[in-house]
């Protein structure tokens, strides 16, 4: 099958490629374009390791093909902090001990990025609900749910001292 | 997991979708949010050789409330149904149908549309349009027509849609009054193993109107019209509330699978229903 030329915003970056119609856009971010922070886990749209942000939505990515996502603007957890500089849910996760193999982590984060910008002072049942499409084999839980609580608490305080 | 090839079109208008669907015939399926249709196409269950894809045409993701009228685009997703506000007045059981379905990020893509023309019996808005009275919008090569979603279900993957036609919006008139959506699911993102949808209005201390559908009790959705006359006229006491229960679930014909024998979601039935009506009567 003949590919197409598919153009979109990735981390705020403008990318370009070539894939076929049917391959996923996990496929395509990770195999074309190098972007390997969003994970297969179970490539059946259950578990949420590849989740990522998609025009303001947090979608899986083995569930979009990658011609669907063609215009689109994403953002992955690469796009939300780096090493040097880990975005508040990263320290969170990091300080309330929200991982434990990493594997589940990127789309976690992903996940409850959005979730917060469209909740920033969610319940803990509203986090459980919100997270609701990503799995964790390790932890439980728990621990993610008090990171992503602490990093909302973290970012209002932030919002407070800057006004 | 990789689907078998397929060409990818992107039509502007319905118009456009509509030729091509037609003109490719059977080869050829249009994608909404793409959250029934790709999994079955990663498992090979479904082929194809074109794929039409709906989000580039303007227009269809409208929600319109107009004296009571409620209309809805085919593209509009389940996560917009949930956070729109005039529909959380209008016809409230539309959220909290939408809460249960899946998780978060398959309902930010899939949409009513879709779900409605699947023809999966374990979608849960065809019931939900079953016991709204909701009517189907459909374009196809000779025009528009309209098809009651209490007539649309033939059986499961079977619809009066035809292969050429485009699902575009669909309507119903919200009459107020009490409302519940309940659901009886293993665990998030399943399927119902029953569900049903209530509406109930009472005045002068009698069920003056009624509304009963259930979801995944049979290969199509079902509206229980002797449910619904259990309940019309009566007070509505715990009898008529029983009578009603015993009526629905008379209505259900479940097959064995890995949610259960079909006792068992019998069983299951009774309960969601009877849950539902008593909530829906609660608030009305
Ligand atoms: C993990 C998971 C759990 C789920 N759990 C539930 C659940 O509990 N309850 C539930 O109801 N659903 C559930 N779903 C299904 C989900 O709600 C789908 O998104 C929905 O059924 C289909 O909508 P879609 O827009 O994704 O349609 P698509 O997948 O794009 O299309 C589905 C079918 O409808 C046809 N179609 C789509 N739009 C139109 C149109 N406008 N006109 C004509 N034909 C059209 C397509 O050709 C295709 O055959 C689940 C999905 C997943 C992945």
């Amino acid at each position: 099958m003949e590919k197409m030329h598919l153009k979109m915003k990735v981390n705020g970056e403008d990318v370009e490629t070539l894939a076929e119609p049917r391959e996923l856009l996990i496929h395509v971010l990770r195999e074309r374009l190098n972007i390997t922070g969003p994970h297969i886990g179970c490539e059946t749209s259950h578990c949420g390791a590849c989740t990522i942000d998609m025009d303001g939505k947090s979608v899986k990515s083995c569930t979009v093909f990658a011609a669907q996502a063609s215009g689109a603007d994403i953002t992955t957890i690469e796009g939300l902090g780096n090493p040097d500089s880990l975005h508040v849910l990263q320290e969170m996760f990091k300080e309330h001990h929200g991982l434990q193999c990493g594997f589940c982590t990127p789309g976690m984060i992903t996940r409850a990025y959005r979730l917060l910008k469209e909740n920033p002072d969610p319940t803990e049942e509203e986090v459980r609900f919100g997270m609701a499409g990503n799995l964790c084999r390790c932890t439980g839980y728990q621990n993610i749910v008090k990171a992503i609580l602490a990093a909302a608490a973290e970012m209002n305080a932030a919002k407070e001292a800057a006004q | 997991m990789i689907p078998a090839a397929f060409e990818y079109h992107r039509p502007d208008t319905v118009e456009d979708a509509v030729k091509l669907i037609s003109d490719l015939g059977d080869e050829a399926r249009v994608v909404a949010g793409g959250h029934s249709l790709i999994p079955m196409m990663k498992l090979r269950l479904t082929g194809l050789s074109h794929l039409v894809d709906l989000q580039g045409i303007g227009g269809l993701d409208n929600i319109s409330i107009s004296n009571g009228t409620v209309t809805i685009g085919a593209m509009t997703t389940q996560h917009e149904l949930i956070v729109h506000s005039g529909l959380a007045t209008t016809a409230p059981i539309i959220a909290e149908a939408a809460l249960q379905i899946a998780d978060p990020q398959v309902r930010y893509m899939g949409t009513i549309g879709g779900n409605v023309a699947n023809g999966d019996p374990g979608n849960d808005m065809p019931g939900l349009m079953q016991c709204l009275d909701a009517t189907y919008t459909l374009v196809g090569p000779n025009g528009e027509r309209s098809v009651k979603a209490r007539d649309f279900y033939e059986a499961a993957y079977f619809t009066a849609r035809e292969e050429d036609e485009i699902l575009t919006s669909i309507s119903f008139e919200s009459g107020g009054g009490g409302y519940a959506y309940e659901k009886q699911k293993r665990k998030i993102g399943d399927y119902a193993t029953a569900a049903a949808g209530v509406l109930v209005k009472i005045s002068d201390g009698k069920c003056s109107a009624a509304s009963i559908a259930l979801t995944n009790l049979a290969d199509t959705p079902i509206y229980c019209e002797a449910g619904v006359a259990a309940l019309l006229g009566s007070s509505p006491d715990a009898d008529a509330v029983t009578a009603a229960v015993k009526a629905s679930v008379d209505a259900a014909d479940p097959s064995e699978d890995n949610r259960g024998p079909a006792e068992f979601k019998k069983h299951a039935a009774g309960v969601v229903i009877r849950r539902a009506i008593e909530r829906a009567i609660e608030r009305a």
